[in-house]
């Protein structure tokens, strides 16, 4: 059973600098009371988690006399040198008030705790050391995951892949307009496929028109068909979905399409569709629940709004529409339903795509308005909405500086003004997961761990981490990794690349760093570029932009490139990758450019934001 | 031309979304009027760069009297000298004429006529196995023509065998007539104004014929050098290629005459390249930097209908430098999202990335086929000059979904024998 490698010297914190624990005289803790619940939490999951642990000291004969004991009896150890950290005795401070024994060797097996040396050998020679030796854990699984998303789905798979008995529940409460969907999670049927996918449509009609001035010819009028393209997209998902059902069962996951809700520790009611309720049990859990979108808890907004999660598979062309909201999801929405030739209205509390680089926030929304979107800036809909004459909704609102109201009819209402973690209704209070009030996510440690050791969160359930498949899945994998493959590996969560595909897509990597710079010791550089297939299609020569923003010190190292163009996602992986490699402005200048494509246009930067000197581009 | 031809596809896929359109006619002559008036206007753009900075132009050609002195002659004519402390000799090539073939030169055009065709070229045969021949042949057929490439032994010579042959399935797939193992022998014009080609089977020696509306060489580029009087000035060439011998500072066997671009011998045909090393050769020239250009790792992209970008080494060349035991592939065959929907066929998209196998695994090279090849392997090209390691590589984020992200998830390597067909997403 590989799971119970023997590891030494795992899982707990080295302390910071300055604060080495050692040095500190017994009973009188420095340990904040903060880091002393986190070294109570990461204790509890070592000795949870594994079969038998044993706090030792290296040079200490009776921890080896122990060592050697359970070595004589063929069973794997999960050993710590107590001597060989830094926060040795902290653990020791922490072990008292766990298993009230602060010496070592302090023995646990399969979760009771036996005590040291000669307790162990009295419960070798009782023939208890054997029983509970034996006692494998009583539970049904050894890890249940609630959620069938991207990190759920790497998580189980990963895990059963290292021979853990794993079970995924998964099941979709229908959105208020009765909307519901298979298994995969929101990347899948709601998210990044469905959008890239009404993305591509909305691009094929640019290029429809493009076409027109390379040559080809078609005789009759384009018009768009929202039917063939859903279901076309549904068919899609839908072979997804399937893909995704039959992996788990592969690996030997255990798949059910049930609602999980804690009912007490270590044991989940799951709920499924027709009401049955069945319990299961297990050593571990990881909340991969992820979020669902926000109402915006008017009247009459859950009974004639849509949202993104009904948009993907509306059965009719939304028509003129409305979209309420600034993320990334609202002007996506609003950018491919323009480019489908449909009019287009978006209505912005305060700031666009917050969280982003605000000038290329601006620049999105000004190429959204060149396609026709309009954009109605610092109003919110304040009253409720009504239906109008047949088919058409009107909707009031009311600007955040003054008193003006404006009103509106629209086809469709879509609401995309944020999501909420979906943390409320699964039992967490009743096994005492601690849930941040304000935001509904799960606080985590740097291994994934919630305040109740033995439970998990990963993916968007996660507080204050990049809500991204990728860097989801990655979390998953490398959680279940560490609990059943013996690994330590932690997830990187700090640069993540990101895409957003409105009709003039943004790439973007950003250090979290960027923040944290002084301005004056950024140096930026900038170009305006028209990339060639722009040029015979006659479009416009100054919309699409690149920059990066170097540090002055540190060589000149990149920490932040952006680029405002086609194929955004595809240009700034490969930028990713360098600068993960320690990519420089030197090194960016002595790479030779692929010609002719976006891509080059940072080959060959040269002004600086801070000269001031134009960068527009010559059109004809 | 080839963003032409990939419209038509797109045309095609637009149904799959949704899109109503009439089965689509292509029109040659709209599509090279738009492309000539773009590419004069960059003729007009590099003249009023020039004028902006100073440099005066002369529409002459050019020949050496000596060492230091250039004679220009005008179009009219007149001849003027000219000397300089520094000569730069950036002539380039044009296409070759393969001149042992009976009618090459009077029937066939070149990727220098093809551009400026008026009329569509019709049904087209393209003789060569070089880029240049897949690219052409890649976007005929994509704009509708009937396109056969005739290639004597292997395409793409001077890259990874294995994506070549992936680049010529996938065309061969999509439509392009592919005669392997062939050479012609001569073209005459029937009484119909058509070409008919003779060629032979080498393996068989079997003489077959067919008939075309033309005949384009791509069959190797050569050098501009022969009405230079090089000898006169004393710049020794290779009498094989007729190219300059050049060295690390681009210097000729003159010291203040140089070269740089496609007439030097042994540098990549490359645009970016080119025009980098005559940037580094003019600051080294005014002393303001001692940097040479370094011609590894340039990534280059071929635009065939499936694009293949690449950087680094070839599988065969790695594992020439450091042996089949030190070299790791990771390979994978994915499916672009975008190919999804208007179901097309995906046998022939396809990762590999090669690396030393010893730990931390430095990346040699990365060889992508897919779509828009040449956006997903410019910043890879950075992370490769950066000294990237597979680990690195594998540690980096993937931007979902995107074709680049498949990069960055190759975990399959050659040698474990495990199908490297990704599933999912």
């Amino acid at each position: 059973n590989r799971r119970l490698g023997n590891v030494r010297g795992v899982c707990v914190p080295r302390s910071p600098p300055g604060r080495r624990a050692r040095l500190s005289a017994p009973g009188t803790s420095r340990l904040s009371s903060a880091a002393r619940e986190e070294l109570r939490r990461r204790l509890l999951g070592l000795i949870e988690g594994h079969r038998v642990v044993i706090f030792s000291k290296s040079y200490c004969p009776h921890s080896a006399r122990v060592k050697e004991l359970f070595s004589s009896l063929g069973v794997d150890c999960n050993i710590l040198e107590l001597d060989q950290v830094n926060d040795g005795a902290s653990v020791q401070e922490v072990l008292l008030e766990i298993t009230n024994q602060r010496t070592v060797p302090n023995i646990s097996v399969n979760k009771v705790h036996v005590g040291g040396c000669d307790r162990a050998f009295q419960a070798h020679q009782s023939g208890l050391l054997q029983k509970l030796l034996q006692e494998d854990p009583a539970y049904d699984y050894d890890l249940i995951v609630i959620g069938g998303g991207s990190g759920g789905l790497s998580c189980a798979q990963e895990a059963a892949a290292l021979r853990g008995r794993v079970m995924v529940l998964d099941l979709v409460v229908p959105s208020p307009q009765g909307t519901s969907w298979g298994l995969g999670g929101t990347c899948v049927n709601v998210g990044c496929i469905a959008k890239k996918l009404m993305h591509e449509a909305a691009l094929l009609g640019q290029a429809l028109t493009d076409s027109g001035k390379f040559g080809w010819e078609y005789n009759q009028q384009v018009r768009h068909s929202w039917e063939t393209m859903t279901r076309a997209i549904r068919k899609r998902i839908g072979s997804l979905n399937w893909s995704y059902q039959r992996a788990p069962r592969e690996r030997a996951v255990a798949y059910v399409s049930s609602y999980g809700e804690f009912v007490e520790h270590h044991k989940i009611k799951a709920t499924n569709g027709k009401g049955q309720e069945t319990y299961y049990t297990a050593a571990k859990f990881v909340i991969a629940t992820g979020e669902r979108l926000r109402y915006l808890g008017i009247q009459g907004d859950k009974e004639y709004c849509i949202t993104s999660d009904d948009l993907f598979s509306l059965p009719y062309c939304p028509g003129a529409t409305l979209v309420v909201g600034a993320s990334s999801v609202a002007l996506e929405c609003a950018g491919f339903l323009a480019g489908l030739g449909l009019e287009v209205t978006v209505m912005v509390r305060s700031q666009l795509l917050r969280g982003f680089d605000q000038e290329m926030a601006e620049k999105v929304a000004s190429s959204m308005q060149q396609l026709g979107v309009r954009f109605l800036r610092k109003f919110v809909p304040v009253e409720q909405l009504e239906k109008g004459s047949p088919g058409k909704l009107k909707v009031v609102a009311k600007s955040t500086e003054g008193t003006e109201m404006i009103e509106g009819l629209y086809n469709t209402v879509l609401l995309a003004i944020g999501r909420d973690s979906c943390t409320k209704k699964i039992g967490l209070e009743k096994i005492g997961v601690t849930v941040n009030e304000k935001t509904g996510k799960i606080p985590v440690n740097d291994v994934e761990q919630s305040s109740v050791p033995y439970v998990y969160a990963v993916g968007d359930v996660v507080g204050g981490k990049p809500e991204l498949t990728p860097v989801t899945v990655q979390a998953g994998r490398l959680l279940a990794r560490r609990l059943f493959g013996g690994r330590l590996e932690k997830c990187d969560y700090i640069n993540a690349p990101t895409v957003v595909l409105t009709p003039l897509e943004y790439g973007g990597y950003a250090e979290k760093a960027v923040e944290v710079y002084r301005k004056e010791n950024l140096e930026v550089y900038h170009t305006l570029f028209w990339p060639l297939e722009w040029t015979v299609a006659c479009r416009d020569s100054n919309t699409c932009y690149a920059k990066i923003i170097c540090s002055k010190f540190d060589n000149g190292r990149v920490i932040g490139s952006l680029v405002l163009g086609p194929k955004a996602g595809e240009v700034t992986q490969g930028f990713a990758a360098a600068m993960k490699c320690g990519l420089t402005k030197q090194l960016l200048d002595d790479t030779i450019g692929i010609h002719p494509t976006c891509a080059q246009v940072f080959t060959t930067l040269e002004i600086t934001k801070s000269s001031g000197l134009d960068i527009t581009q010559q059109g004809r | 031309m080839h963003q032409a031809a990939l419209l038509g596809g797109m045309i095609h896929d637009a149904s799959h979304y949704g899109w109503k359109v009439a089965q689509p006619l292509h029109d040659w002559g709209k599509m090279a009027e738009a492309v000539q008036n773009h590419v004069k206007s960059l003729n007009w753009g590099h003249r009023v760069q020039l004028q902006d900075r100073k440099v005066k132009y002369l529409n002459f050609k050019a020949s050496f009297v000596n060492p230091h002195v250039v004679c220009g002659v005008s179009k009219a004519g007149e001849e003027t000298l000219l000397s300089a402390d520094h000569i730069v000799i950036a002539t380039g090539g044009r296409p070759r004429y393969p001149m042992h073939i009976e009618g090459a030169l009077e029937y066939g055009i070149t990727s220098d006529d093809i551009f400026w065709l008026k009329e569509s070229p019709g049904k087209t045969l393209v003789v060569g196995a070089s880029y240049v021949a897949l690219e052409c042949a890649g976007f005929l057929t994509g704009l509708g023509l009937d396109t056969t490439v005739m290639i004597r032994s292997v395409p793409l010579r001077a890259f990874d065998q294995q994506m070549a042959s992936l680049v010529t399935e996938h065309m061969a797939v999509h439509g392009t007539r592919i005669l392997r193992g062939c050479t012609p022998l001569r073209v005459e014009r029937l009484s119909d104004g058509r070409l008919q080609v003779t060629w032979v089977d080498l393996a068989s020696d079997k003489k077959d014929t067919g008939t075309f509306d033309t005949v384009l060489w791509a069959v190797g580029r050569v050098p501009e050098t022969r009405g230079l009087n090089l000898e006169k000035a004393g710049v020794r060439t290779n009498p094989n290629t007729q190219k300059i011998l050049v060295d690390a500072q681009e210097a000729t066997s003159v010291p203040h005459i140089y070269a740089i671009g496609d007439v030097a011998e042994g540098r990549p045909e490359l645009t970016p390249t080119a025009i980098m090393a005559g940037r580094l050769l003019a600051q080294r020239l005014c002393s303001r930097s001692s940097d040479l250009m370094d011609y590894d790792n340039v990534p280059t992209t071929v635009f065939t209908p499936l694009e293949y970008g690449c950087v680094g080494l070839s599988e065969e060349e790695a594992v020439a430098r450091h042996g089949e035991e030190r070299v790791e592939v990771y390979h994978a065959y994915y499916k672009p999202l975008e190919f999804v929907v208007p179901e097309r066929d995906a046998s022939q998209c396809y990762i590999k990335m090669v690396c030393l196998r010893e730990p931390p695994q430095l990346v040699l090279g990365l060889h992508f086929l897919g779509p828009n090849a040449g956006e997903v392997t410019q910043g890879f090209a950075l992370g490769i000059k950066c000294g990237a390691s597979y680990q690195q590589v594998m540690r980096t984020v993937g931007i979902h979904p995107t074709c680049a992200e498949e990069v960055a998830k190759l975990r399959i390597s050659k040698r474990s024998g495990l199908d490297p067909t990704v599933t999912g997403c």
